[in-house]
């Protein structure tokens, strides 16, 4: 037998907490906390049903972005475009959809849209060989620009009932339409990502892509596709947007880049490519989104919420990354 | 060594040269080397062995000469080209996803899936890793350990079970204990010892003397790219080699 006897285990309080991956608890850690903080300080309306489901209702551009973000960040890249993504692939849907009236050539044209950005932002990244930090700096611009360009910085309502009740306003057996795509984009990125050879494949390239390589995995074909499917998320979200807010704007998805990138990291996704988890970055979701909700019904000003956001994120990431090198 | 080919020789290589630009890595270098035999490959520091094994992986692609992989011509476009004949590397930096399990690292590239969905099958990969560390003797605390926790000579032996596991006929070493302590050497020795009992043929790079007379049956030299000669182990010395290495008559 080969197999090493285990050390034996510590089974005080001290032990036990030492053993308590508390990096990776970060997010579920937080979210109990912010939930009993605005529990305690907000009590007459912060629990109602209503008001729980639509910290989930508006979570969900937030988290079908984050499933995107997990697999850019787990091949150990960046996607700075996803926000200016949004607004362009949102654009995109309302004006197909004004000019066709067909809710699913919207829907089409509008993830057509996401995945060519993803396809070039992926192409400067594997041809060109240049750092994904600065292709998607520049996309970021390049994408918003084009998005004000569109039309002319004009809204475009978005009124067809089957596309609103589809991506906006719809409930299904009782259960609003934006939770069952919360829960569907969930489903669909943890499956790619820890049952399919495609995430192991992923993980190995943010790993180390050298290893992947010399392992016959296609590092470029992975980079590639995951920066489609990053593409293809935001725009998603940008539908949801659309359904939801029932028209487009320019203006959708411009901050974003920021919550996502915090719900993701939170959620115990390593910025350092190779570790990702798509539950925590759902959970990061839902957490930046009750957050967002809790600050609104204190009262506070739009200045003052983006402040405390701010810090908010702050801390909670440095308590997910630190100690990362002792580890 | 221009001999016709003989048809089971897992590796037969004639004349390759290799080119970096005005830089000449290899020149002229020959060798066959027959099934269970553990060749090893010496020189100084730049000599160019790692580029040799870079070039029988399909890394590199020699600007002459001619490979022969189990008898057939080999032109290796990369290196899937040459796993697709069974050659495995174990190479000088371990090519391995350290936070990855240990089973995750034996299958990676090649994972086993189940079902109409073909979902990863982590259970038959992990069953699989566990019998061949028990075969190979390679003591680690789980196939499900994440690598990361383990040791480098444990490390190691991970790297030079999935060669292993995948090799059909030839395993390419490049300096595959230069990080490991006595102790850790000597288990990975009985690794590729165990290796050649399975009828493997071994190409190994090493800066050690000892271990090219405690494992290798013969030895070539390379010199700045030349090929200075073979030689079988139990009928050359430490000096004679140490002369062979450095040019400098002892
Ligand atoms: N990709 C490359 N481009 C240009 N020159 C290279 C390249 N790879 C290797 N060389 C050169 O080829 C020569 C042989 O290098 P190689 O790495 O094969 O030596 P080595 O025998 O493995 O040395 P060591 O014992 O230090 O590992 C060196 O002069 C090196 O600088
Ligand atoms: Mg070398």
């Amino acid at each position: 037998m080969t197999t090493l006897a285990a050390p034996p285990r510590d089974n005080t309080v001290a032990g036990v907490m030492r053993r308590v991956p508390w990096r990776a608890s970060v997010v579920y850690i937080g979210f109990v906390l912010v939930f009993a903080f605005f529990s305690i300080t907000q009590t007459e309306y912060f629990l109602t049903s209503t008001n729980l489901t639509n910290i989930v209702v508006q979570a969900a551009p937030i988290t079908v972005m984050a499933i995107g973000a997990v697999l850019v960040l787990g091949i150990g890249a960046i996607d700075l475009s996803i926000g200016s993504t949004v607004a362009l692939a949102a654009l995109s849907t309302a004006v197909v959809l004004e000019t066709t009236g067909s809710w699913w050539i919207a829907a089409v044209a509008g993830l057509v849209v996401g995945a060519a950005v993803g396809a070039t932002n992926g192409f400067f990244i594997t041809v060109m060989r240049l750092p994904s930090f600065l292709v998607t700096l520049a996309s970021m611009g390049l994408i918003a620009g084009l998005a004000r360009q569109l039309t002319d910085l004009q809204s475009v309502p978005v009124l067809d009932s089957t596309f609103v009740w589809l991506f906006g306003g719809g409930s299904l057996l009782g259960v609003p339409i934006l939770i069952w795509w919360t829960v569907a984009a969930a489903l669909v990125g943890w499956h790619v990502l820890r049952q399919r050879r495609f995430g192991a494949h992923v993980l190995a390239v943010g790993n180390n892509p050298r290893a992947a390589q010399v392992s016959g995995i296609l590092v470029n074909r992975v980079k590639m596709a995951v920066f489609i499917v990053s593409g293809m998320t935001a725009a998603l979200a940008g539908i949801l947007y659309d359904g939801r807010l029932g028209g487009a704007r320019y203006t959708l998805g411009e901050a974003d880049l920021m919550t996502v990138l915090a719900a993701v990291i939170v959620g115990g996704t390593a910025l350092t490519g190779g570790k990702a988890s798509i539950v925590g970055a759902v959970a990061g979701s839902l957490l930046m989104s009750m957050i967002n909700n809790g600050l609104i019904l204190s009262g506070l000003n739009v200045s003052q919420q983006m402040i405390v956001r701010g810090a908010i994120i702050l801390i909670a990431v440095s308590l997910s990354l630190r100690g990362k090198k002792s580890q | 060594m221009t001999a016709t080919p003989t048809i089971t020789s897992p590796l037969r290589l004639a004349g390759i040269s290799k080119q970096f630009g005005a830089v000449t890595a290899i020149q002229q270098f020959d060798l066959e080397i027959e099934p269970g035999e553990i060749v090893a490959l010496v020189g100084d520091n730049g000599a160019g062995k790692s580029t040799l094994v870079k070039i029988i992986s399909g890394l590199y692609q020699p600007t002459n000469g001619e490979i022969w992989i189990s008898g057939e011509r080999a032109e290796l476009s990369d290196p899937s080209d040459a796993r697709a004949r069974g050659v495995e590397v174990v190479y000088q930096d371990l090519a391995l996803v350290d936070l990855q399990p240990v089973y995750m690292n034996l299958f990676l590239g090649r994972e086993l899936t189940r079902g109409p969905l073909r979902t990863l099958d982590r259970a038959r990969m992990a069953r699989e890793t566990q019998e061949l560390v028990d075969e190979l003797d390679i003591r680690i605390p789980s196939a499900r350990a994440q690598l990361s926790d383990l040791s480098g000579g444990q490390r190691q032996g991970i790297a030079i079970a999935r060669a292993t596991h995948w090799a059909s006929g030839l395993v390419l070493m490049d300096e595959p204990t230069a990080a490991l302590g006595v102790a850790e050497t000597a288990r990975v020795e009985e690794t590729i010892l165990k290796l050649k009992e399975r009828g493997a043929a071994v190409l190994i790079v090493s800066h050690n003397m000892e271990q090219v007379f405690r494992v290798a049956d013969r030895v070539t030299v390379l010199r700045r790219g030349t090929q200075v000669g073979t030689r079988v182990v139990s009928e050359t010395s430490h000096n004679e080699l140490v002369a062979m290495i450095t040019g400098l008559a002892s």
